[in-house]
């Protein structure tokens, strides 16, 4: 990460190392990351999930909400690849549609919680006078018993968003603030130890000697240098937020039921256990999936991303 | 050392108290109104006069005051009549739960020796299981049995406990008949009969929740001794001719074990936490389907004690894993 701006030219290299043509660092990163085959076949698992819930509708055309009561409960067919539900919906499109807001919210959480992480982190490493309060700050939310809070905090606030946005896009807002403002902790102190590391290095004495004022400071040369533990707990991130508004639904707090989600699914599929075990299966396996890849292209990118171990 | 664990003691306590000033103001801000059920044939004078009762009637910073002596105060006091059979908390008012119109903190006491029985046995099983897989993984890196280990370890840190719970009951309540789903809190183990039955049904809750632990934990431990094998003083200690066995168990699994035993000392709120689910899945009754059960009927006395015993359970678990790091390891002192 850091020959970007910092080129130091490494004394001490054979001559064929020299002489290389300049590459792009992304490149290099991008043959790393290739190397870990858990990372590899997680991102592909990835945009295959991201492509099925996106393109998916204009392939399976049948609606999610549509309710075909003479064909409930089927096993699967070709009319229905994962069978239909108790009411005769079919559950591909409803795994489809689940998918679409399960990653949507995983997605969203994910970029307001880095958000909140790298602002609170990069002005408490950035600020002296600042940095007691904000990490004091970040303790404290650290201590807050999560699981607990987001579920009052869901009860509590759950009407009146839904009068305010409408049923589905009041809980959207309301489930993506709550898990961004209650993940954004370890992202925040990460970024802090790095950028009072950073803050240390000659590269930023030579732009502060040369009157950059604080503002490009900070885009310029730390923001590029955090970049990746900030990479890595995104990725950290979306596998949290998709847990987490599963574990919501799952405990009747998410989501409406007519608004499927696959921890909505889930938890539908588990009052029809003894009958059609096999119904859990397609959410859990759709989550656990998503999330374990997401998790190996975090494992991937950490190693991609840490110059000690790409130089090798 | 003292004067640390002490003075970390104090700067709890505030931290303690603003968490259940927030807790308290969120749940100020709830819609929810404990005498909307009452019947429309009750005048509003008397609705008022209940409203008065349950204290609603008060401005916020005294119902927070009045709680929090409630909490501080009454509740230990009535604990120490408990133990020692005297009388110093009689005539203070308690915290009454709106939904059964007794006492929070004694069915928190009813419930809490479930959830311990289930979540602290499953912790204790995955720490066990979580020890010495790191430790071989890390002492035979990327053999199979390394390679095997990660993968299990990575699926169980992906995989959330609501589908291994249920995929479990799927498997071996649905399929095979093995186990039962649903945990029975009223058994009562007197013979073998019935202690075979308690560990039948202990089994799936338990295991769900301990690879959980173990996926976390294994992690920690294989990194750990990873750093620690490497260093200097396992090539002294093998250069002055000691065993393999002294070498790895004694010197390495010591030193590594520090950030480990803070790991797992900060680990069990989030266990308690994570246990909410796992209990909704087995019904177990413990604190965790007591507090959605809370939050289902609005009963907000009982929401915010319970929210508040895990906050205290979390700052202690951190205060713990601190003094702990301090006491394992004499290069961080903390005076």
């Amino acid at each position: 990460m850091t020959d970007q701006t910092a080129p130091d030219p490494a004394p001490g290299l054979d001559p064929a190392e020299e002489y290389r043509p300049p590459r792009n660092q992304w490149l290099d990163v991008w043959d790393q990351f290739k190397t870990h085959k858990g990372a590899l076949i997680g991102l592909g698992f990835f945009v295959f999930i991201i492509l099925g819930v996106t393109l998916g509708p204009f392939l399976w055309t049948i609606d999610a909400t549509y309710i075909d009561i003479r064909a409930r409960n089927q096993g699967p067919s070709l009319a229905h690849p994962f069978g239909t539900d108790q009411l005769g919906r079919d559950t591909l499109a409803r795994m489809i549609a689940g998918g679409q807001t399960s990653i949507a919210v995983g997605l969203t959480a994910m970029a307001l919680a880095l958000f909140l992480g790298t602002l609170i982190g990069v002005v408490a490493g950035f600020s002296k006078k600042l940095d007691g309060p904000l990490m004091r700050f970040t303790d404290l939310f650290l201590a807050l018993p999560l699981l607990p809070l987001l579920l009052v905090i869901i009860m509590l606030f759950r009407d009146r968003l839904r009068a305010a946005f409408g049923p589905e896009e009041g809980i959207f807002i309301l489930i993506v603030v709550v898990i961004g403002i209650t993940s954004w902790m370890n992202t925040a102190r990460i970024v802090r130890g790095d950028v009072l590391a950073l803050k240390e290095r000659e590269f930023v004495l030579a732009a502060r000697s040369i009157g950059t004022p604080a503002r490009r400071m900070v885009t310029r040369h730390i923001l590029p240098n955090v970049l990746s533990p900030i990479m890595v707990s995104a990725t950290l991130g979306i596998a949290n937020a998709i847990i987490t508004e599963s574990a919501l639904s799952f405990l009747g707090l998410g989501f409406p039921s007519d608004f499927p989600t696959w921890g909505r699914l889930l938890f539908d599929a588990t009052d029809w256990l003894q009958q059609y075990p096999e119904r859990v299966l397609w959410p859990g396996l759709a989550i656990s999936l998503t999330v374990l890849s997401v998790n190996y292209i975090g494992d991937g990118l950490r190693d991609a991303l840490d110059p000690r171990i790409r130089g090798r | 050392m003292l004067t640390y664990a002490i003075r970390r003691l104090i700067i709890a306590i505030p931290t303690l108290l603003f968490i259940g000033l927030c807790i308290f103001l969120l749940l100020d801000l709830a819609p929810g109104d404990p005498t909307a059920q009452l019947p429309l044939t009750i005048p509003p004078e008397v609705k008022e006069q209940i409203r008065e009762a349950l204290g609603l009637g008060q401005p916020v910073h005294i119902r927070f005051w009045k709680w929090l002596v409630q909490f501080i105060w009454v509740e230990p006091l009535n604990l120490f009549d408990f133990l020692f059979g005297t009388t110093f908390a009689d005539g203070w008012p308690r915290i009454i739960s709106w939904q059964s119109r007794s006492p929070v903190m004694d069915i928190v006491v009813q419930r809490i020796p479930q959830t311990l029985w289930v979540v602290g046995m499953s912790y204790v099983v995955g720490v066990l299981i979580a020890l010495p897989i790191g430790i071989i993984s890390a002492y035979r890196q990327y053999s199979v049995f390394d390679q095997v280990g990660t993968f299990v370890s990575m699926i169980g840190y992906s995989v959330p406990p609501f589908f291994t719970g249920v995929l479990v009951i799927v498997i071996f309540s649905v399929q095979l008949g093995w186990l039962p789903s649903i945990y029975d809190t009223t058994h009562r183990v007197v013979d073998w009969e019935t202690f075979v039955f308690q560990l039948k049904q202990m089994v799936m809750p338990v295991m769900v929740l301990a690879l959980q632990t173990t996926a976390q934990i294994s992690r920690f431990m294989r990194a750990s001794m990873l750093d620690n094998l490497n260093q200097d003083y396992v090539r002294t200690a093998r250069a002055k001719g000691m065993t393999e066995q002294v070498v790895v168990m004694t010197h390495v699994l010591r030193n590594s074990m520090i950030p480990v035993v803070t790991v797992i000392a900060l680990g069990v709120p989030a266990v308690f936490g994570g246990a909410i689910i796992t209990e909704q899945i087995f019904k177990v009754n413990g604190i965790g389907q007591l507090l959605i059960t809370a939050i289902q009927a609005n009963d907000l006395p009982m929401v915010q004690t319970l929210t508040f015993i895990f906050a205290i359970l979390i700052v202690l678990f951190n205060l713990i894993a601190d003094v702990l790091y301090g006491i394992l390891d004499p290069r961080i002192r903390y005076d």
